[in-house]
């Protein structure tokens, strides 16, 4: 159920310069939020800003089985973030959802890799979470600037997930884009399985023995999308588009998507993110 | 004290003032999750072309202080694909379906008029004259005072159905295209659409739009929208519906004082899905208070007198 809360702020938790983590109390939102889907927040009071912004929810916060809130991880950029970057225990934020299309899980013997580009490690927290309860064995593909760029590392190694990581100045990880990895490794499982044989790509359904998830900048989810399909795997992407209502009434979010799967090259249209997304499978999105 | 909310625009009856803008409600359907549309006056959906149109390219939005510059371009599933798939949930959800209309010449008007008046579940049609953001058609009917009369004389030949132009504020004298509506038989004006405006990325030097300029809305334009439906009240005896930036019960008040016999709301709604109740209960917790039984007795009733001096005793 769409809910509106003034949320409090529980803690407020600053990871760099520019990153930090906010914790809401907005239990009712996080207790029906799935993972991959987004909250629109409003900060301000007044008319600057006048919109609401899109964050994906980070974390569910759980004591005693008993859920407290969500968190949001943001990036200080404009004056919404900023406002959530400076924003002390006990102020309020209201906060609207939860909303969107979430990810599509994978159970075993399926593999979920996770391959998040900066700010874009947002929705793979809950998204962890939730495959980690299926039992699916989950790999988080991590890219950014530097290694001082790379969050929430324990978080996700103290669960089990394989982490992969990639820095544009090497300082962790490969000295590449996070695609470079993804796709060595895709290759590599690939070796692992059968050849499907030589016809073309388009031909034959994906195979489901791994899904791929991205968020990250819309060039790397583009990348990322490519190299799933060059090898012949799934993929679902989050997208993020200058947002108006999160709600379908504004139709600034929109996004293009193929007519058909029938391949590149084919007529698009125009879908909103926010109702029809922010979740899409890799191969629906007219990248081009 | 009872309060009596209903409006009358028309020959159609509204069980209050309170109307979802066209262009910021999508078609409706969108928003029934956070609010019972039969509760509203009335849903304005999304403006109709007779056929599915794409839009503009993103960015389509851009926010400005205590407003937005919208160039959306129109994108639209078309009158047929409305009326088949979304008309008919409208009708079970109870909502009082106003449709927005849009043509590129004065065929297209009079042919999505006849379509809407033989569908079931059409409670007037508004005539979009006034879209800042689309080259052909619309505006430049809206902008002359003749396109505005013919494209009205011509619509309420073919429907049975109340029309409501829906003037642009991007004219000399918005009260003058009131007056060649009401001349040409439309039942009410609705005013304002958007202000035709631009906001540039400094550092790159390109338009923040990808239509290089849009419509801005939001409560930066309601004292200009205020002013323009205080004007047209004083032109034209058919019922004016306001809208500009309305966020607040009082800020509807302005606007129903200044003439408005209903309000339409717009850019609030994308802050706030369930803003409407909080409208409704603002209005009738004003009605109480200044004991005014009927909200319609409210409408134009801006004391322009001039003031007396108050002289307050120390």
């Amino acid at each position: 159920m769409l809910r509106d809360v003034e949320a409090r702020v529980i803690s407020n938790t600053r990871l760099s310069a520019d990153y930090n983590v906010i914790a809401l109390a907005a239990p009712d939102i996080a207790a029906e939020a799935r993972p991959g889907q987004f909250v629109m927040v409003k900060s301000g009071r007044g008319g600057d800003p006048l919109l609401r912004r899109p964050f994906s929810v980070f974390e569910i916060l759980r004591s005693n089985n008993h859920v407290e809130g969500l968190t949001l991880l943001s990036k200080r950029i404009g004056v919404t973030t900023t406002i959530l970057f400076e924003a002390v225990e006990g102020d309020t934020i209201s906060c609207l959802g939860p909303l969107g299309r979430p990810f599509e899980l994978v159970d075993p013997p399926a593999e979920a890799w996770m391959v998040a580009g900066g700010v874009g490690l947002a929705p793979f927290a809950t998204l962890a979470e939730a495959l980690l309860a299926r039992g699916t064995k989950t790999t988080l593909f991590y890219g950014a600037r530097s290694g001082a760029e790379l969050f929430y590392l324990d978080w996700f190694a103290s669960r089990g997930i394989r982490l992969v990581l990639a820095t544009e100045d090497g300082s962790l990880g490969d000295r590449a884009r996070i695609t470079i990895p993804l796709e060595r490794e895709l290759r590599d499982f690939g070796s692992r399985i059968p050849d499907p044989g030589s016809r073309p790509a388009s031909d034959l359904p994906p195979s489901t023995d791994v899904m791929i998830y991205a968020c990250g900048p819309e060039p790397m989810l583009e990348a990322v999308a490519h190299v799933a399909s060059k090898f012949k795997r799934p993929s679902q992407v989050s997208v993020e588009r200058t947002m108006g209502c999160g709600m379908g009434g504004c139709y600034s979010c929109v996004i293009p998507v193929r007519d058909s799967t029938a391949g590149a090259g084919s007529a698009h249209h125009y879908v909103r993110s926010c109702i029809a997304g922010p979740v899409f499978r890799g191969d629906e999105i007219a990248w081009d | 004290m009872g309060v009596d909310l209903s409006v009358q625009v028309g020959a159609l009856t509204l069980a209050n003032p309170i109307i979802a803008a066209s262009g910021c409600f999508g078609y409706g359907v969108e928003y029934k999750d956070a609010i019972d549309l039969s509760t509203l006056g009335g849903v304005a959906v999304k403006g109709l072309f007779l056929k599915e149109r794409e839009g503009h390219p993103p960015e389509r939005i851009v926010e400005t202080p205590s407003g937005m510059l919208n160039a959306i371009g129109l994108q639209g599933i078309g009158v047929h694909r409305f009326i088949r798939e979304k008309l008919p949930e409208l009708r079970q959800l109870g909502a009082t379906v106003i449709v927005n209309i849009c043509g590129s010449t004065l065929d297209e008007y009079v042919e999505l008029a006849r379509i809407l008046s033989d569908a079931e579940g059409v409670a007037a049609l508004e005539l979009n004259i006034s879209c800042p953001n689309i080259k052909e058609g619309g505006i430049t009917f809206g902008c002359s005072l003749h396109g505005t009369f013919e494209v009205v004389s011509a619509v309420k030949k073919v429907t049975p159905l109340p029309v409501i132009p829906k003037l642009t504020p991007n004219v000399t004298d918005v009260a003058s295209f009131a007056r060649a509506s009401e001349e040409a038989g439309a039942d009410a004006v609705s005013l304002v659409n958007t202000f035709l405006a631009m906001a540039i990325d400094v550092e790159t030097r390109r338009p923040k739009l990808s239509n290089i300029v849009g419509g801005l809305s939001g409560p930066a334009i309601r004292p200009i929208a205020v002013r323009m439906v205080y004007e047209c009240r004083r032109a034209v005896k058919i019922p004016v519906i306001g809208m500009g930036g309305i966020a607040s019960a009082r800020d509807a008040l302005e606007f129903i004082i200044a003439g408005a016999t209903a309000v339409q709301v717009g850019t609030a709604n994308f802050v706030d899905p369930f803003i409407w109740s909080k409208l409704l209960d603002g209005l009738t917790e004003y009605m109480r208070r200044h004991e005014i039984a009927r909200i319609a007795d409210l409408v134009g009733t801006i004391d322009t007198t001039a003031r007396e001096k108050q002289w307050i005793s120390s």
